[in-house]
């Protein structure tokens, strides 16, 4: 069970930040390693992209996408908390940062499609 | 402030400074997402789009830099609470990690300026 | 109301059971002192006021650290039962009493009480008129009626994890202090509450706005000692 103390939008909002932030941390250098292929030449990254291609491969770039829209949003959540003392409406700052992140999410998928 | 603090200090700035530049970032490379997968990648698009660009190179350059000190600072804060990893040690440790990742990252870029 | 509650207390030397008749309008710690005065004279626990000024009666009642004098238990029991605990994040000295020691030593760390602005070098020393109204004095009485129970200590996250965090007490009130016209410490406070172990350690969860019993917002100060250690010394060059 959720402990009482953290059943509150603004914790739950902590933690999707933290969780997608480690995700994010962990996948830039693979990232980076992946695009260091341009640097072997069109074939090669054509090459990677084929392998892109994959169902899977792309259901895992759609939840990337997602967890840097989510990311995106919360920290600027965060940001408007702590440099423009936004604070009375952190929930529906927590709730609207979820809804960009889902709809950047469905626009990924539709356009992947 | 001790010297100690000024450093924590510092490294909170640096993620906040960071985060600014990644939000920009990460709007542009959204829609660059959103918009390049439409009827699928190939690397003659992308490098068509990068090479020879230096407004890409600069921007991405200043986003993998951005990132790669995001990251190494957040993931401080991560391995500080959960983990239990403090001190200069480690500290050194996260600032390596957040350089090495960010020229990783700008080697990158410039392969896809000059491919 | 009328039958019995459930009471599991966790008591130094393990968990125990009690049955206290329930009764309308009560409080947790009138059960809390039902069970000392008619079943357990040995319990230990701690109250002063019982009207919620003196901060003393703080536990973690149901997974959820609240102030037990102002506490009805019809709000928090849960089917009748009632979980009782010594608050979190401090040492437990005995059955519900904590060491509210390390608690109050954080509030000293970071500069949690007033020092009087000298006069100007030649000045005589005169009382400082401050509006009541004036935006400034609205800034310092957000936070000052704290009354140091320790509650949002409790709750927070960033305590549990790194026990040299200063927590969300100890830090709005030296936001509270900075406000305040009349102090005359206030860049020796944002020193004192820089860094890992102070303001920059808060991860905004706002567990402990959740919880204030007073209704006060300790993660909005805290954000306020950010910005303005932000803009008046980001890099911790000293300046400013
Ligand atoms: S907002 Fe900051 S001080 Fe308050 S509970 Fe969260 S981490 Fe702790
Ligand atoms: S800020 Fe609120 S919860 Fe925290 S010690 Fe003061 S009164 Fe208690
Ligand atoms: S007994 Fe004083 S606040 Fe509860």
């Amino acid at each position: 069970m959720i402990r009482p103390t953290r059943s509150h939008p603004a914790w739950i909002g902590f933690l999707v930040h933290r969780l997608s932030g480690l995700a994010l941390a962990l996948f830039l250098p693979v990232h980076f390693w992946a695009l260091s292929r341009a640097i072997e030449g069109e074939a090669a990254l054509d090459r990677f992209l084929a392998w892109t291609e994959d169902p899977l491969v792309k259901a895992s770039e759609g939840v990337l996408v997602v967890l840097l829209a989510v990311h995106l949003a919360g920290g600027l959540r965060v940001m408007a908390l702590e440099f423009l003392g936004w604070r009375a409406r952190q929930k529906d700052l927590v709730a609207a940062s979820f809804g960009f992140a889902l709809a950047v999410g469905l626009l990924f998928a539709l356009h992947v499609g | 402030m001790g010297r100690r603090m000024r450093g924590q200090v510092l490294l909170w700035s640096l993620q906040r400074i960071s985060a600014a530049v990644l939000a920009l970032c990460v709007i542009v490379h959204l829609a660059t997402i959103l918009w390049a997968v439409r009827g699928g990648l190939s690397a003659a698009e992308i490098l068509g789009r990068t090479r020879g660009s230096e407004a890409w190179l600069a921007f991405y350059a200043l986003f993998a830099l951005a990132a790669g000190l995001h990251a190494a600072i957040g993931l401080r804060a991560i391995a500080a609470e959960w983990l239990g990893w403090r001190g200069r040690g480690a500290d050194a440790l996260w600032l390596a990690a957040g350089l090495a990742t960010a020229v990783f990252g700008i080697r990158a870029a410039v392969g896809l300026y000059a491919a | 109301m009328e039958g019995t509650l459930t009471v599991k207390v966790a008591r130094s030397e393990g968990p125990v059971e009690y049955q206290v008749p329930a009764r309308a309008n009560q409080t947790v710690l009138d059960v809390v002192s039902y069970i000392q005065r008619e079943l357990e004279p040995g319990l230990a626990y701690r109250y002063a006021c019982r009207v919620g000024m003196c901060g003393s009666c703080a536990m973690t009642v149901n997974g959820r650290p609240r102030w037990t004098c102002r506490t009805h238990v019809a709000k928090v029991a849960r089917r009748g039962v009632l979980e009782l605990a010594p608050l979190a994040h401090l040492p437990v000295l005995r059955d519900l009493v904590t060491d509210m020691a390390p608690f109050f030593e954080k509030w000293r760390k970071a500069l949690g009480h007033f020092r009087p602005r000298e006069a100007p070098e030649g000045e005589i020393p005169d009382f400082a008129l401050i509006p009541p109204a004036s935006p400034e004095r609205q800034q310092a009485d957000a936070g000052i009626e704290c009354i140091g129970c320790g509650v949002c200590h409790a709750a927070c996250d960033i305590v549990g994890w790194n026990p040299d965090y200063l927590g969300p007490a100890a830090l709005n009130r030296a936001w509270t202090l900075v406000n305040d016209l009349r102090d005359g410490a206030g860049a020796e406070r944002l020193a004192a509450v820089a860094g890992d172990a102070g303001c920059h350690a808060c991860h905004s969860t706002q567990s402990c706005t959740a919880v204030c019993v007073k209704g006060l917002d300790p993660a909005a100060a805290i954000a306020g000692l950010k910005r303005r250690i932000f803009w008046q010394d980001p890099f911790g060059w000293g300046g400013g």
